[in-house]
């Protein structure tokens, strides 16, 4: 990587008339040998702007500069017309950590963000060891587990929706079986309907999980393995001592992304619990928070002050974690650029 | 994801398939095992088969009997979608928003990894660090400046006001999983290339572009499917049932329809086959191209 360029500057030089040969004619310098080094150098760099700079600008334009208006709307009472002028300083934000309503949606994704880890890792690394196993029909076993992760959330959320309704698919089935005591209202009582969402929640992604995990254990040196066998190890064994400390990183990336998602879960909610009842549900979070009553509202400027508190959670909570828990895998990607 | 690929460098990221690694094998597998494996199958298939299923019940089977299996197969529901011009436009739309949202987050995306995987210069670790942060920025947390975006550019209630963003948002995940792929492709190689007469563009052309198909297909596939299911951005940009993407129309099918479930459901089932067949055809090559990005 250190001398891509530079090192072998000399063995960089087209021999003319080959410019067809290459792909792009236009950008061969049909020069002699020694071209002067700062040639090369503005050479290298329109390279570097050519080939980078479309998607930098695209990302810088639509990403980056949008979370940036986020910061600056949200020091105003704004309906969304013209230019904002009402500045209100921090007005917004102690409205926002002054509503119960808020609280109440902040709790909800800390609820979210603690149980998708507990309920789909453990359950995810065991069925990815289950399914790294020579057995018969093991790649449409792999498809199948993946096709939760592929389906749309309105999809999910409509389809669920109606199996779960009082008189649904779900309640019926409980019934036929002899579980009456089981069927209850999943999507309205308040006691029960963050369970549902964590079920969908664990139904929808879990399939993602094992595959990042199956792709993690492909990557771990099957000698390992052989060696362990030589040494007595059981397949447990092996498992506990071997398997999951190389799986750690694979893991810690996986938890990494897993709690972002949960902080800003949007979709599945909007969608299951519409824009009234999430809260008398007990399943509103921060993102419909803050659709409700930022542009549903109008309150544009209230809108996105919700969304600079939902930004600055997810960069602390996803700083410190680089800090403490993804530290031993790299050398903090996010803050101090690569290795 | 954003750890990834800092130091990972993929064992055969140049193997056109991934050589699948098995896992200690076993003479002969626990049937227990296949029991669970196929139970856990059966729990993920189960909601699907049941939208698939409904769409070929009458609404009173269906009231009468929620979790039955049909005892008539009614066509008529799948028929009237499929002869309904709103439900082609509508997939036209999502098929148009999720192709051009893959070609240009590949293009964009090889290009840009290419750059951060092999030049050396001094912004280079700043770029990293710039799209590594871009994971950060959820779709979430930029919506509301994004649609006012949109609207002063005069994209509104248009595939390019989604397509846009869509691009922008998919591209942190395709380049830290794209540069160890890149990286990986030995130095030999380019000085040989450089030998034979290949200017650094033209190691790129011509070698770089098709050795890095694994990486591509994977993020092809993510992006495809990201896209594809997208919902809060159109939510926000698309206001016409005509310009609507298929998630839109679900929903709005399914409120409109609220009454006539079996249709709701034939509907549901017909949007999301397209990326089910999408996706089953390059399963292999998402976990391959996974592989490349996580190290072990």
């Amino acid at each position: 990587m250190s001398n891509s360029q530079g090192g072998n500057a000399l063995l960089r030089t087209s021999t003319p008339g080959d410019g067809s040969a290459v792909g792009d004619g236009a950008v061969t310098a049909p020069s002699p040998a020694r071209r002067p080094r700062r040639r090369g150098d503005w050479r290298k760099r329109a390279e570097i702007a050519l080939l980078a700079g479309p998607a930098i600008v695209v990302f810088i334009a639509f990403v980056i500069f949008p979370v940036v208006m986020a910061a600056y709307y949200g020091f105003f009472k704004w309906k969304g017309y013209g230019v904002p002028t009402d500045f209100v300083g921090l007005e917004n934000y102690l409205t926002i950590l002054q509503d119960s309503t808020f609280i109440d949606a902040l709790s909800h994704n800390g609820f979210i963000v603690v149980m998708s880890l507990v309920m789909q890792g453990p359950a995810a690394v065991i069925l990815a060891l289950l399914l790294n196993r020579k057995m018969r029909g093991r790649g449409l076993i792999r498809v199948l587990i993946f096709v939760p992760y592929v389906v749309s959330e309105v999809i999910v959320g409509t389809g669920w929706s109606l199996m779960l309704q009082t008189t649904g698919a779900i309640n019926d089935l409980f019934g036929k079986i002899g579980l009456e005591g089981w069927a209850v209202d999943w999507l309205s009582d308040p006691d029960v309907a963050i369970w549902s969402l964590m079920i969908i929640i664990t139904w929808k992604y879990i399939g993602f999980a094992v595959i990042l995990f199956l792709a993690g254990l492909q990557s771990i040196p099957e000698e390992l393995h052989e060696a362990a066998a030589i040494d007595g190890a059981s397949y447990w064994q092996t498992q506990r001592s071997i398997t999951l400390p190389l799986l750690g990183p694979t893991l810690r990336i996986w938890a990494f992304l897993s709690i972002i998602g949960s902080l800003q879960l949007f979709d599945l909610v909007y969608i299951i619990w519409g824009q009234y009842v999430s809260a008398t549900a007990g399943t509103s979070t921060m993102a419909t928070y803050m659709v409700l009553n930022g542009r549903n509202a109008g309150n544009y400027g209230f809108g996105n002050a919700v969304a600079v508190v939902l930004f600055i959670i997810s960069l602390v909570i996803a700083l410190t974690y680089q800090r403490f828990v993804l530290r031993r895998d790299t050398q903090g990607a996010i803050t101090e650029g690569k290795k | 994801m954003a750890a990834t690929a800092v130091q990972a460098t993929p064992a055969q990221p140049l193997a056109p398939a991934p050589k699948r690694r098995r896992g200690k094998t076993l003479d002969k597998v626990n049937p227990l095992v296949y029991v669970v494996a196929w139970l856990l199958v059966g729990v993920c298939v189960g909601p699907v088969i049941y939208i698939i299923l409904g769409g070929l019940r009458t609404n009173s089977q269906i009231t009468q009997d929620p979790s039955g299996f049909p005892t008539t197969w009614e066509w008529g529901n799948y028929s009237s979608v499929l002869n309904s011009s709103l439900f082609w436009q509508q997939a036209g739309n999502s098929a148009i928003s999720a192709i051009v949202t893959t070609i240009g987050v590949v293009v964009l995306g090889v290009m840009a990894s290419y750059v951060l995987a092999r030049y050396d210069f001094k912004a280079n670790a700043a770029m990293y660090s710039l799209f590594a942060a871009g994971l950060m920025f959820p779709m979430t947390v930029a919506i509301t400046p994004l649609y006012l975006m949109i609207k002063n550019l005069g994209l509104m209630n248009s595939l390019a006001g989604i397509i846009l963003p869509q691009i922008a948002f998919a591209l942190p995940t395709t380049i830290i999983i794209l540069v160890p792929f890149l990286r990986a492709i030995p130095k030999e190689l380019e000085e040989a290339a450089s030998i034979d007469g290949a200017s650094r563009l033209g190691f790129f052309f011509r070698m770089v572009v098709p050795l890095s198909i694994p990486g591509v297909v994977t993020v092809g596939i993510l992006a495809f499917v990201a896209a594809w299911n997208s919902y809060m951005l159109p939510l926000f940009i698309l206001n016409d049932e005509s310009m609507y993407t298929l998630p839109l129309g679900v929903q709005s099918f399914a409120s409109q329809y609220s009454v006539d479930t079996a249709r709701v459901l034939a509907f549901t089932s017909l949007s999301m086959i397209p990326a089910l067949i999408f996706f089953s055809l390059f399963e292999r090559r998402i976990v391959g191209g996974l592989t490349g990005a996580v190290k072990g």
